[in-house]
């Protein structure tokens, strides 16, 4: 049996007198890529940090690949690689330079070769010279993309990836992390409003509601299960605490 | 939970080290640094400001005091001295404040980069930036006041590279409480170092201080560098006392902000600071 790629136990996290998440549980197997959906506040990033090892639990454990992310995250850390339009990469340095220091971190082997491939996949090639403060909020998001990439993680954690990018750009940018996924075996979470787009990426979808997973399943499951014909109707079904029983 | 995660965060800060990711991050500031010009003069200017002002302080001191006159460096080595320290910890600090700035410690602690490589590049950027800093105030001392300060031998080198070390001190509990209190803290960055000013004896010896306060002085190793610095100039003696002195005293100060930034950097990951800290 193959050893998950993500596994979430009874996460809960408390600050103070406020539940952020409540006994939250998952298994993520490797490959593939799972969508973490939720209105605002539903406690996504929350989660996401969690398994980034940004956020210590209250209670509760995560694994990654097998490891202990409070106990033994560095082991880890080198496998995976996230992009949230929450951090930003310094506007003061050029692409380049800041695609370069995150290569060395991460100990890519030629890291310049590494670049200038990214670059091309991820069209930034004419920007790698730019400061990364003159981009605009969707060339921004391309190379925060390829500093995700920069390591061939084997589990990427997205938060929003196609914010702020145009129709035919978040298209590209799907089409490109669909790819990934397949040729490298990778495994994707990611947390997004664009149902479209979960939709058509997505293997598996975890609905989050009031700090807990309210539901779970494949698209197809989750749209037979409500009887609805979008993914959006049962995000809403779901955000507004109507079980599939009440929309039959 | 919380208790283990405190205890793991300590031991991440003595495991694993790699030079390539600490080369990596002095690479990160110092493309910083290549790319602002202002930022580079910014770093110059004051000391070498501090050292004209100084000089002709000096220079006017000579004729009117015998005390200066019998030793005609003293004023410029400790300012000279005093900025060192000063730079230290402010280059220090500064480097962490501009990840805090540009909302990239998020990026940073999801990478394999530990917080002691992340420690340890910070120094090597505080000395990098105070030798930038200080480098055209004592070419300047050199050439209109004629004072060098590596003239005094190997012994006054010993001493400002403890006045280094306590300013890498201050500045992981600088960065352990703007962790803690968030931006709103980042002017302790700017003033902490002074509140060590009046009991450093920068100007005047120890002795000059009310008795109780000299007790206090004497818990800080920059009254030891201090000291020694005018034994060197008044006496013509290096002093190994005050310099061991400064350096048992560095090591407890070392072993205090690193203690102090560990804590804090584990409290952040209960309290998820690392990734709310911005601009």
């Amino acid at each position: 049996m193959l050893t998950p790629a993500i596994e979430a136990c009874a996460l809960t996290k408390r600050f103070g007198e406020i539940t952020a998440i409540n006994d939250v549980s998952f298994v993520v197997e490797p490959g593939g890529i799972t969508a973490l959906l939720g209105g605002n506040g539903a406690g996504k990033t929350t989660t996401i940090s969690i398994l980034l090892g940004l956020l210590v639990p209250t209670y509760g454990t995560v694994r990654i690949l097998g490891h202990d992310m409070v106990r033994d995250r560095y082991s880890v850390l080198p496998l995976m690689n996230f992009s949230s339009p929450y951090v930003d990469l310094p506007h003061r340095l050029s692409v380049r330079e800041n695609l370069r220091v995150y290569a060395e971190l991460y100990s890519v082997d030629a890291p310049e070769k590494r670049i200038t491939e990214l670059a091309e996949q991820l069209d930034f090639a004419g920007m790698l010279d730019r400061k990364t403060g003159q981009l605009s909020a969707g060339q921004k998001t391309r190379v925060a993309l390829g500093k995700a990439l920069i390591n061939r993680p084997r589990v990427l954690l997205l938060d929003e990836p196609t914010a702020s990018l145009d129709p035919d750009s978040a298209d590209w940018v799907r089409s490109y992390l669909e790819e990934y996924a397949r040729e490298q075996g990778a495994t994707i979470l990611l947390a997004s409003h664009h149902m479209g787009e979960v939709e058509r990426l997505c293997d598996r979808v975890l609905m989050m509601r009031a700090g807990g997973i309210a539901d779970r399943g494949s698209p197809a499951e989750l749209l037979h299960k409500y009887g609805r014909a979008t993914l959006e109707e049962v995000f809403l079904d779901i955000a507004r605490n109507r079980t599939w029983a009440d929309t039959s | 939970m919380t208790q283990l995660a405190d205890l793991n965060a300590v031991a991440e800060i003595v495991g694993g080290f790699s030079r390539r990711r600490v080369l990596a991050m002095v690479r990160r500031h110092y493309y910083l640094l290549r790319g602002s010009l202002p930022r580079i003069l910014e770093m110059a200017y004051w000391p070498t400001l501090q050292m004209v002002i100084w000089g002709f302080v000096t220079q006017f001191f000579m004729g009117h005091s015998s005390w200066v006159a019998n030793a005609s460096g003293i004023l410029i080595g400790a300012v000279l001295l005093w900025d060192l320290l000063f730079r230290s910890q402010i280059g220090f600090s500064m480097c962490f404040l501009e990840e805090m700035w540009s909302r990239n410690l998020g990026h940073l602690f999801v990478s394999p980069l530990r917080p002691a490589e992340f420690v340890i590049a910070m120094m090597a950027m505080s000395l990098l930036r105070g030798l930038i800093g200080l480098l055209p105030s004592w070419v300047l001392a050199y050439v209109f006041f004629e004072f060098s300060i590596f003239s005094y031998g190997p012994g006054i080198v010993a001493f400002f590279s403890c006045l280094f070390v306590m300013g890498w001190g201050l500045g992981m509990a600088v960065i352990a409480l703007v962790l803690r209190f968030g931006l709103g803290a980042e002017s302790l960055a700017w003033v902490a170092i002074f509140a060590f000013a009046p009991i450093s004896a920068v100007y005047y010896p120890v002795s000059t201080l009310p008795e109780w306060l000299q007790v206090v002085a004497w818990c800080t190793p920059s009254a030891y560098v201090f000291e020694g610095m005018r034994s060197v100039f008044i006496d013509g003696v290096f002093r190994t006392d005050l310099l061991f002195g400064a350096i048992g005293l560095n090591l407890l100060y070392l072993a205090i902000g690193a203690g102090l930034f560990a804590w804090s950097f584990a409290r952040a990951r209960v309290h998820g600071r690392l990734l709310q800290i911005g601009e």
